[in-house]
C-alpha cells in the first residue's frame, strides 16, 4: 500500500493537519468535531502500515533534516515504537469521538483551543513513538509536555492554574535537570544517540556508572510517574476527562514508560542492564510505587483521583518489567503498554460518562447507579478485570508475562508484589461496580443519555476482551523487541 | 627603594589621581562632583601615557630638518625624540573625555529639570517612591 | 570602481557613521528611512564581505589597512571566522531592530527628535561594527566610546517618557566611562612593554616579555574594562536599569547586539592578544570567568523571578544569558568557545524578538510593561503575542528552537570538561527560568484582562520583524548547522587552530 517512510510522514502529518485546521473551523463546530475522528482514522491506518512493515522485517525510517554535526531529526520505527504508535493512534479515534460528546455534554468553553492542542499532543506522542534517536525523543517529549499544558489548565480557575504549575514544574524540572544531562551523557559516552537492538552502551559505559545513568533516566522521565515524581498525575486530573482519558491514561504516561523501556532495551540493552545489576534498586522502587499507590488509591473517594493512583501503580508495572530486564519481563512490559491503555481508557471514559450523565464524581455516590447506566458499569467492570489481570481479559497476558519475567530473574518477592497488587486492584476497582449493582441508591439521580460518551467505553472494553484472544499484532511485535 | 619611588614620581601622581578620581565618583552624592571625579580619573590616564612617552634626553617629537630650503631639507640624524605616539593617543582620549563630560553634564541638566535635584540620595528616594506607586513619570 | 569589494570592511563601518550625521541634520521624517538604508547597506555589505572572505582569502584572516598604512603602525581591520560571525549577527539584528523601531518609538519619543535619535542609533550601530572589526587596541577604545556614548544618548532619550531613564543613562555613562578607561590603562601597560598597539603584533611580542609584572597588570585592566562593557557580574549593575527604562526600540537594539560585541572583545583579548602566553588565558577563564558567570546565571535568573515589570524581568534575564555565554567561553575548550558563540547568535535573535514583541504588546495597553498591565494581551493580540511566545520558549530552551541548541551545546561542553556541579547549576537555572517565563504566559493568556476582551490593533511593522526573528528561532532550532559550524570555525580561530 503506502511505502513505510510515507506512512511515517502521513502518521505524523495527520494530527498536525487536524491541529492546524481546527482554529479555522472554530465557528462551525459540526465540521470541527468531525475532524478529530477522521484524523484519528487516517493516523491509525498509517500506524498500521508502519507496524506491518516492522513485522515484515523492514525498518521504516525518515530523515527530516540534519540538525547539526552528528545529530539528526530522524524517525526510525522500532518494534516497541510500532506498538506505541498503534496504541496512541487507535485510541485517539475513540477519544476524539468521546471528547466531542463530553465537551458538548458539559458545555465547555474554549473547545477549539482544546481540540487543537489535543491533536498536537497526539502528534507529539507519535513522534516520540517513531523517533529515530534519543534526541528526537527528548525533543518531542518536551513538546508533549508543553502542548498538554493548555489542556490541563483548560478550566482556567485557580485550582487549574495551580495544578498547571505543579504539572509543568515537575515535568519540565525533571526533564531539564535529569533527563537532558542523561541524554548528553549517553552522547558523550557512546558517540551516538541512535536506537539499536541490543543497546549502544555495552562496552562503552563503565559498569559502575550504569546504575547512576539509569537513575538519571528513571527520575528524569517524570511522565512515567515513578515515586516520588508522581504528584503531577493526580494534580492533572483537574483537566476535563477526555484529557485524562487519552493523555493521562494513554499518551503522556505511555510516552513516559515507553521512553523508559526504549532506553532500557535500545540504549542500554537489557542484557547489559541485567549483567551490571544497574536496575536492582529500580526493581524495589517500582515495587514500592506499585503497592504504595494502590494503597492510596483505596483511600480516594473521587473517581478520577482513584484512577490516577491506579495509573501510577500500573505504570510502575512497566517500569518494573524494564528493571527486571529479562526476556519475558520486557515482553510483559511492552504488552502491558497496550493492555493497560485499553483498560484504563475504558475506566476513564466511564468516569466521564458518569459525570456527564449523572453529575457524580465520587465513588460513594455510585450506589445503585448501575441499573440506570448498565452499559457503562459493565464496561467499567471489564476494564477493571483487565487491570486486575483475570482471563479472558487482555491484561492477564501482560501480568502473566511480568510474573514469568520475575521468575526468570529468580525474584520471587516480585511475584508476590504483583499478586498483592492484584488483590488491592480488586478492592479499589471493583468497589464502584459493587456499589453500582449491589447497593441501594442514597438519593434519586437523574441520568441523561449521551450516546457519544457511552459507546467509546463499550468499544474499548470489548477491545480488552478481544486482545485476550487475538493479541495480534502486539504479540509478534513484543517478540521482535527481544530478538538478539 | 625610596630612590626607585622618587625617580618614578610621575607614576605615583598618576596612581594618586586615579584613586582620588575613583573615590570621588563612588563616594560623592552630587552628580556634578561625580563627573569631576571621572574627569580626574581620565586625566590621570593621560598623564600615564605621556609619562610613558617621555624618553630621557629626548626632545619634542617634531622632526628637525637640516639643510636649507633650496637644496631640499632632510631630517637630521642623531637627534633623540620623545615618542609621539602616546601624544596622539592621548589627544584622542582627551576628545573622548570631553565628549563624555559634555554628555554627562547635559544629562545632569535634564535630571535637574526632571527630578529637581542633583543629589543622588534624593533622586534615589524619588525613584523608590515612583516604583512603589507604579508610576513612570 | 572594481576595488570597492576590497574596501568593504571600511564601508561597513563608515556607511552608518556618515548616514548618522546626515540623519541628525535632515528633518526628522527622513530619520527612519535613512537608518533602514544604512543598516540594510551594512548587512548586505557584510554578507558580500563574508563571501569575499571565504573565496579570495580562502577563509583565513582578511586584513584591511585603513588609509593604506601597513600595520603595525597603521590601523588594521581584521576579519576572520569569529569576526565574520559577530558582524553578521550585529548587522542582521541591527536591521531587524531598525525595522520595528519607528513603530516602537511612536509612544515614547516625540517625532521631532527622531532625526537626532536615528543619528545616535546609527552611531551605536556603526560603532559596534567597527569595534568588532578593528585589530588595533586603541582604535578599539575609540569605537567602544563611540558606541557607548551613543547608546547612553539613546537610553537618555527615554527620559521624556520615563524619567528614570535619565538616571539610568547617567550611571551607564559613568560606569561605562570607567570601564573604557580601565581598558585604556591596560592598553597603556601593554604598549609600554611591547611598543605596539596592533593586536596581532601584541600577540607575538607579549610572550617575549611575559615574565614582567606590567603585562599582567595590563591584562587585568583590559579584561576588567571589557567586563564592565559586557555586563559580566559584578560589573553588570548598569544594565538592568538602562534596558529597563530606555525606550523599547533602544532596549531591543542594545539587548540584541551591544553586549554581544563586548563579549566577543573579551574573548579576543584573552585568546588572541594574550593567547601566546602559555596557560594564562586558561587560568583567567577558569578561575575568574567561570565563578563570575555562575553568579551571573543564578543572580540574573533569581532576580528576574522577583521582578514585577516585564521589561526589567527580561533585562535581568539578559544578565543570566550573558552568564551562559561567558560560561561557555570559560570552559576554554573548542566545545566551550563554540557553545559561547552559538549563544551569542541565538540570544541576539531571542532577546531581540522578545523586546520587539513586548513593545508591541505594551503599546496596546497604554505603554505600560508591568505584569498586571499585560493581563490578557495574549488573547487580544494573537499575532504579536504568539511571536513573543515563540521567542520566550526559545529563551527557556524548548527543543525545536534555537535556545535549545545553545543549551545543548553548552551542557555538552561543560560535561565534556568534567564540571558536573556546574552542569547542575546550569540546568537548575534553566528550570528556574521557566518560572518567570511562565508567569508572563499565565498573565498574558490565562488572566482576565483589565479593559475588556476585544481584539487590539496590531501593527505590521512590529509583528513582521518579530515574526522574522521568531521564525529564525525555529529555523535555527531545527537546521542549526549553519550557526554551529560557523561557531566551530570561530572557536578554532580563537584557539589558534587556523591562520
Amino acid at each position: 500500500m503506502i511505502a513505510p517512510s510515507h506512512a511515517i510522514i502521513l502518521g505524523l502529518a495527520a494530527p498536525l493537519a487536524v491541529a492546524l485546521l481546527t482554529p479555522f473551523l472554530g465557528k462551525r463546530p459540526q465540521l470541527r468535531d468531525v475532524l478529530g475522528p477522521i484524523g484519528g482514522v487516517i493516523t491509525f491506518v498509517a500506524a498500521l502500515q508502519v507496524a506491518l512493515a516492522v513485522i515484515a522485517g523492514d525498518t521504516p525510517e525518515w530523515l527530516v533534516v540534519n540538525i547539526s554535526s552528528g545529530l539528526d531529526l530522524s524517525f526510525r520505527v522500532t518494534a516497541l515504537g510500532a506498538i506505541f504508535g498503534l496504541v496512541a493512534s487507535g485510541l485517539w479515534i475513540m477519544a476524539a469521538v468521546y471528547s466531542v460528546g463530553y465537551m458538548r455534554g458539559t458545555n465547555e468553553d474554549n473547545q477549539t483551543r482544546f481540540a487543537a492542542f489535543y491533536a498536537i499532543a497526539v502528534h507529539a506522542a507519535l513522534a516520540i513513538a517513531w523517533s529515530g534517536n534519543l534526541l528526537v525523543l527528548f525533543i518531542f517529549y518536551e513538546v508533549l509536555t508543553f502542548s498538554t499544558y493548555p489542556l490541563v489548565i483548560h478550566k482556567q480557575n485557580a485550582e487549574a492554574i495551580r495544578a498547571g504549575r505543579l504539572y509543568m514544574g515537575i515535568l519540565v524540572g525533571t526533564s531539564l535537570m535529569l533527563l537532558l544531562p542523561a541524554v548528553v551523557w549517553v552522547w558523550l559516552t557512546a558517540g551516538t544517540l541512535d536506537f539499536k537492538q541490543g543497546g549502544i552502551l555495552s562496552g562503552q559505559l563503565d559498569p559502575a556508572l550504569a546504575p547512576w545513568m539509569l537513575a538519571l533516566f528513571a527520575f528524569g522521565i517524570g511522565k512515567s510517574a515513578l515515586m516520588p515524581i508522581h504528584r503531577w498525575l493526580p494534580a492533572a486530573m483537574v483537566a476535563p476527562t477526555p484529557v485524562s482519558a487519552l493523555l493521562h491514561a494513554v499518551a503522556v504516561v505511555k510516552a513516559g514508560v515507553f521512553t523508559m523501556l526504549t532506553v532500557v532495551v535500545y540504549i542500554f540493552g537489557y542484557d547489559f542492564v541485567a549483567e551490571t545489576g544497574a536496575s536492582t534498586w529500580l526493581i524495589w522502587l517500582a515495587s514500592f510505587t506499585i503497592l504504595a499507590s494502590s494503597v492510596i488509591a483505596i483511600q480516594k473517594d473521587d473517581i478520577k483521583a482513584r484512577l490516577a493512583y491506579s495509573t501510577i501503580s500500573q505504570l510502575s508495572y512497566i517500569v518494573l518489567g524494564a528493571a527486571l530486564a529479562s526476556e519475558m519481563a520486557i515482553k510483559g512490559a511492552g504488552l502491558h503498554i497496550v493492555m493497560h491503555a485499553s483498560a484504563k481508557i475504558t475506566l476513564f471514559f466511564c468516569a466521564g460518562a458518569i459525570y456527564v450523565s449523572a453529575h457524580l464524581k465520587k465513588v460513594s455516590d455510585l450506589n445503585g447507579l448501575g441499573y440506570q447506566m448498565p452499559m457503562v458499569f459493565i464496561a467499567f467492570f471489564l476494564g477493571a478485570l483487565s487491570i486486575i489481570g483475570i482471563p479472558p481479559l487482555g491484561g492477564s497476558w501482560s501480568k502473566f508475562l511480568l510474573m514469568a519475567g520475575a521468575a526468570e530473574r529468580g525474584m520471587m518477592l516480585v511475584i508476590l508484589v504483583l499478586a498483592v497488587s492484584s488483590l488491592l486492584n480488586v478492592w479499589y476497582l471493583l468497589e464502584p461496580v459493587m456499589r453500582g449493582f449491589f447497593m441501594t441508591p442514597k438519593q434519586d439521580v437523574k441520568v441523561s443519555y449521551h450516546p457519544l460518551v457511552v459507546i467509546p467505553p463499550i468499544v474499548t472494553a470489548l477491545l480488552s476482551v478481544v486482545l485476550f484472544f487475538v493479541p495480534w499484532p502486539f504479540s509478534t511485535l513484543i517478540s521482535m523487541m527481544v530478538m538478539p | 627603594m625610596l630612590d626607585q619611588l622618587l625617580s618614578h614620581w610621575n607614576y605615583i601622581i598618576v596612581v594618586l589621581l586615579m584613586m582620588i578620581g575613583l573615590f570621588i565618583v563612588i563616594s560623592s552624592m552630587n552628580l556634578v562632583k561625580k563627573l569631576i571625579g571621572l574627569s580626574l580619573f581620565q586625566t590621570s590616564v593621560f598623564l600615564f601615557y605621556i609619562s610613558l612617552g617621555k624618553i630621557e634626553g629626548g626632545t619634542a617629537p617634531i622632526i628637525i630638518t637640516s639643510g636649507h630650503g633650496d637644496h631640499g631639507s632632510y631630517p637630521s640624524h642623531d637627534i633623540l625624540y620623545s615618542n609621539p605616539l602616546p601624544h596622539v593617543l592621548i589627544l584622542t582620549a582627551i576628545v573622548v573625555g570631553v565628549a563624555t563630560t559634555a554628555l554627562g553634564l547635559s544629562l545632569v541638566l535634564r535630571i535637574k529639570a526632571s527630578f529637581n535635584s542633583i543629589e543622588e540620595d534624593e533622586i534615589l528616594a524619588e525613584k523608590r517612591v515612583m516604583k512603589s506607586e507604579g508610576r513612570s513619570s | 570602481m572594481i576595488d570597492w569589494i576590497k574596501h568593504l570592511p571600511a564601508i561597513i563601518v563608515v556607511l552608518p557613521l556618515l548616514v548618522a550625521v546626515i540623519a541628525a541634520l535632515l528633518p526628522a521624517r527622513f530619520g527612519w528611512v535613512l537608518a533602514l538604508l544604512a543598516t540594510a547597506g551594512s548587512s548586505l555589505a557584510s554578507v558580500v564581505m563574508m563571501t569575499d572572505f571565504m573565496t579570495r582569502w580562502a577563509g583565513f584572516r582578511m586584513s584591511y589597512h585603513l588609509g593604506g598604512w601597513a600595520p603595525p603602525w597603521g590601523i588594521e581591520f581584521s576579519v576572520d571566522h569569529a569576526t565574520a560571525l559577530v558582524i553578521m549577527v550585529i548587522s542582521g539584528l541591527g536591521f531587524v531592530a531598525t525595522m520595528s523601531s519607528k513603530s516602537l518609538f511612536a509612544n515614547e519619543i516625540s517625532s521631532d527628535d527622531l532625526g537626532r535619535v536615528y543619528g545616535a542609533w546609527l552611531l551605536t550601530f556603526g560603532g559596534l561594527l567597527g569595534l568588532v572589526m578593528t585589530a588595533d587596541a586603541f582604535n578599539l577604545f575609540v569605537f567602544f566610546e563611540i558606541s557607548s556614548l551613543a547608546s547612553v544618548t539613546l537610553v537618555a532619550m527615554g527620559g521624556g517618557y520615563d524619567k528614570r531613564a535619565l538616571i539610568a543613562a547617567f550611571n551607564y555613562l559613568i560606569i561605562g566611562a570607567i570601564g573604557a578607561t580601565f581598558y585604556v590603562i591596560g592598553v597603556g601597560f601593554c604598549y609600554a612593554m611591547t611598543g605596539t598597539l596592533n593586536m596581532l603584533d601584541l600577540a607575538v611580542r607579549l610572550p617575549e616579555v611575559n615574565d614582567q609584572i606590567p603585562v599582567y597588570i595590563g591584562l587585568a585592566f583590559m579584561v576588567t574594562g571589557v567586563m564592565v562593557k559586557a555586563a559580566i557580574f559584578p560589573m553588570h549593575f548598569w544594565l538592568p536599569p538602562s534596558y529597563g527604562h530606555a525606550p523599547m526600540a533602544v532596549t531591543t537594539l542594545l539587548a540584541a547586539v551591544a553586549t554581544k560585541a563586548s563579549l566577543y572583545i573579551l574573548v579576543r583579548v584573552l585568546m588572541t592578544i594574550f593567547g601566546g602566553i602559555d596557560t594564562l588565558p586558561q587560568l583567567i577563564l577558569q578561575w575568574v570567568l567561570i565563578p563570575l558567570s555562575l553568579m551571573a546565571i543564578l543572580l540574573g535568573t533569581i532576580l528576574a523571578i522577583y521582578e514585577r515589570d516585564a521589561k526589567l524581568m527580561l533585562a535581568q534575564s539578559s544578565i543570566a544569558q550573558i552568564g551562559y555565554i561567558v560560561l561557555g567561553f570559560g570552559m576554554g575548550s573548542l566545545a566551550g568557545l563554540q557553545a559561547g558563540f552559538i549563544h551569542i547568535a541565538n540570544h541576539a535573535m531571542i532577546k531581540g524578538g522578545m523586546f520587539i514583541g513586548l513593545g508591541g504588546l505594551a503599546m496596546a495597553v497604554a505603554g505600560k510593561t508591568k505584569l498586571n498591565d499585560l493581563a490578557g494581551v495574549g488573547r487580544r493580540m494573537p499575532f504579536t503575542a504568539t511571536g513573543f511566545l515563540i521567542c520566550g520558549l526559545s529563551l527557556i530552551g524548548l527543543p525545536l528552537t534555537a535556545g535549545f541548541i545553545s543549551k545543548l551545546y553548552l551542557i555538552t561542553a561543560v560535561i565534556e570538561a568534567g564540571y558536573w556541579q556546574i552542569v547542575a547549576i546550569v540546568l537548575f537555572s534553566s528550570a528556574l527560568s521557566v518560572i518567570y517565563l511562565w508567569r508572563l504566559i499565565e498573565v498574558m493568556w490565562f488572566t482576565p484582562s483589565n479593559s475588556g476582551d476585544g481584539r487590539l490593533p496590531e501593527q505590521v511593522m512590529i509583528y513582521a520583524p518579530l515574526w522574522i526573528l521568531a521564525l529564525a528561532n525555529i529555523w535555527f532550532g531545527i537546521s542549526a548547522s549553519t550557526i554551529t559550524e560557523m561557531s566551530y570555525g570561530a572557536a578554532q580561530v580563537l584557539m589558534g587552530g587556523m591562520t
